[in-house]
């Protein structure tokens, strides 16, 4: 099975050549994968060398000269070390672009901190009018990235190592998707947390919706899972904690609610290791979603 | 696209006039006029780009990165029929397009919105990579940067790219009033000539002698023109 970065790869490439609206912006990483495509299309496949602030001011100058710029490197160093970019160069210019980003929060455990970005969403989240994809399997990077590929606006398309075992339908990219019914509570599954969220609530009376789309978040969806009364609800998200609960309790501003945020710890853990090992510290393995569910839920 | 641009509405001695018609941003204005001659020769005798042709994909761009004391940048613009002059009074005020930082949703021929240092130039490498990409190779990138402003991290990732990418459209011109508090050890020029531009330095009053840099063949090389006004203080 390939990556989610792999199938970045090869269908950027393909979309290189069916679209010459579109332009690929790197910053050294993944630069192999693309080396047929820069033969290809030498000025539509840009690769400025380590400069992360350039990388981003081209992508948008690109975009102001007419171009669908799809920007990448990893999320520490496409999102957090040049946020102003992000914010000036694309949101107050207002041009758009893709920033597709690999490495999410712990991809690369045994690379430590610096490679580490937990916190991507989140700060993605102080910006408007940004639409933020995490796919939770190769087969739905492809098909959010075709979508981010062929519109205008700006899209963050979060890849990542984890990956659930099979793929879900995306639909049109926004919608949450109802994987399981149940009357005790609605969970929402991000990205690559859901078979572990699956796992986790084996056996409760609980919904279990499936987010590929978290920005704009589909406050209607959540909304109709879970009918007109009290509400419970757990977000399970593969970064920060809690990223998502202000616009969760937004979107259930008219009903009494209850949102629990599970996610990535902000504590800098200082451990190496395994992706399942960083999984287990933050409670988002089975057993321990298992353990945090329950006892919000009361089961 | 033609090459003759529109006849200006306004000439030169106009611009105390119209600069006038601006208040509240004394701070800025020593930076503000720093930047009037090199503005005037550009938009008189050297950008394609008229108030009809402000969306043609081939026109060229002009880029201010110095956000900051626009009040020459918004004059010189009003002079030459991008907007009307009446909307010079209303700088910095809730309603006006012109703010001490301009937003280019805002107003017409204003191609980035400026401010935070650093951003133009790597929007203009942008800008000159995605015309050649569309196959424009006529329209030119111009920017303009501060010495200080020089000193944004981003700004040097840009131009230690341009000169090896070859990037023949692309024109900076860096304003230099001396206003860095850290000068630059072999000057501004040699950071650029290091980086394989194709550079010139000028007196930033001089007309001709800017038109003349501005003007100047530099094949296969992004060109900067380092003009020198008095320093800030």
């Amino acid at each position: 099975m390939d990556t989610m970065r792999d199938r970045f790869i090869s269908t950027t490439s393909q979309l290189l050549d069916e679209d010459p609206r579109l332009a690929l912006v790197l910053a050294e990483i993944s630069r192999d994968g693309f080396e047929r495509a820069a033969r290809a299309h030498p000025d539509r496949v840009i690769n400025v060398g380590i400069r992360e602030q350039l990388l981003i001011g081209a992508g948008a100058g690109m975009a102001l000269a007419g171009l669908r710029p799809l920007v990448h490197t990893f999320a520490s160093f496409l999102v957090e070390r040049p946020f102003e970019q992000v914010k000036l160069d694309f949101g107050h210019q207002g041009v758009g672009g893709v920033l597709v980003s690999a490495g999410g929060s712990y991809d690369w455990p045994a690379g430590g901190f610096t490679h580490m970005s937990p916190g991507d969403v989140a700060l993605m989240d102080t910006l408007d009018d940004w639409t933020v994809h995490v796919p939770g399997h190769p087969d739905e990077a492809e098909e959010l990235l075709r979508q981010a590929a062929a519109e205008d606006g700006r899209v963050y398309v979060r890849l990542s190592l984890q990956s659930n075992t099979r793929a879900r339908p995306v639909g049109a990219g926004s919608g949450f998707t109802v994987v399981r019914e149940g009357k005790g509570g609605v969970v929402i599954a991000v990205g690559p947390m859901l078979d572990n969220v699956l796992a986790a609530t084996d056996g409760l009376d609980v919904t279990v919706l499936y987010a590929t789309t978290v920005r704009p978040f589909d406050g209607a969806g959540l909304r109709r899972a879970v009918g007109g009364g009290a509400a419970d609800v757990v977000i399970v998200e593969p970064y920060l904690a809690g990223t998502s609960t202000a616009v969760a309790n937004d979107a259930l501003i008219e009903l009494p609610h209850r949102v629990l945020g599970l996610g990535v710890g902000r504590a800098e853990l200082r451990k190496y290791g395994e992706i399942d090992e960083h999984l287990t510290a933050h409670g988002l393995d089975p057993r321990g979603l298992r353990e945090l569910i329950g006892a919000f839920l009361g089961g | 696209m033609t090459n003759t641009t529109t006849p200006p509405t306004g000439g030169y001695r106009d611009m105390n006039r119209l600069m006038s018609l601006m208040t509240g941003d004394e701070k800025h204005g020593p930076a503000a006029t720093s930047t009037l001659d090199a503005l005037w020769v550009l938009y008189d005798r050297v950008l394609r780009v008229t108030p009809g042709t402000v969306d043609a994909p081939d026109r060229d761009r002009f880029l201010l990165s110095k956000g900051h004391g626009p009040m020459a940048y918004y004059a010189v613009l009003a002079a030459h029929g991008f907007f009307g002059e009446e909307l010079l009074s209303g700088f910095g005020a809730y309603d006006s397009p012109l703010g001490h930082h301009p937003d280019r949703t805002l107003v017409p021929g204003v191609e980035i919105g400026s401010g935070s240092l650093g951003h133009g130039l790597p929007l203009a490498v942008g800008t000159a990579l995605g015309l050649r990409a569309r196959g424009l190779t006529d329209p030119r990138v111009w920017v303009l940067i501060g010495d200080a402003e020089l000193d944004e991290g981003s700004n040097h990732e840009a131009l230690a790219y341009a000169g090896p990418a070859g990037l023949e459209q692309l024109h900076t011109v860096v304003i230099d009033n001396a206003s860095a508090s850290h000068g630059r050890p072999g000057g501004i020029a040699a950071r650029f000539e290091t980086a394989g531009w194709s550079v010139d330095s000028v007196d930033g009053r001089d007309h001709e002698a800017l038109y003349a840099a501005f003007t100047a063949p530099h094949g296969g090389r992004p060109r900067a023109v380092i003009a020198h006004v008095a320093p800030k203080h």
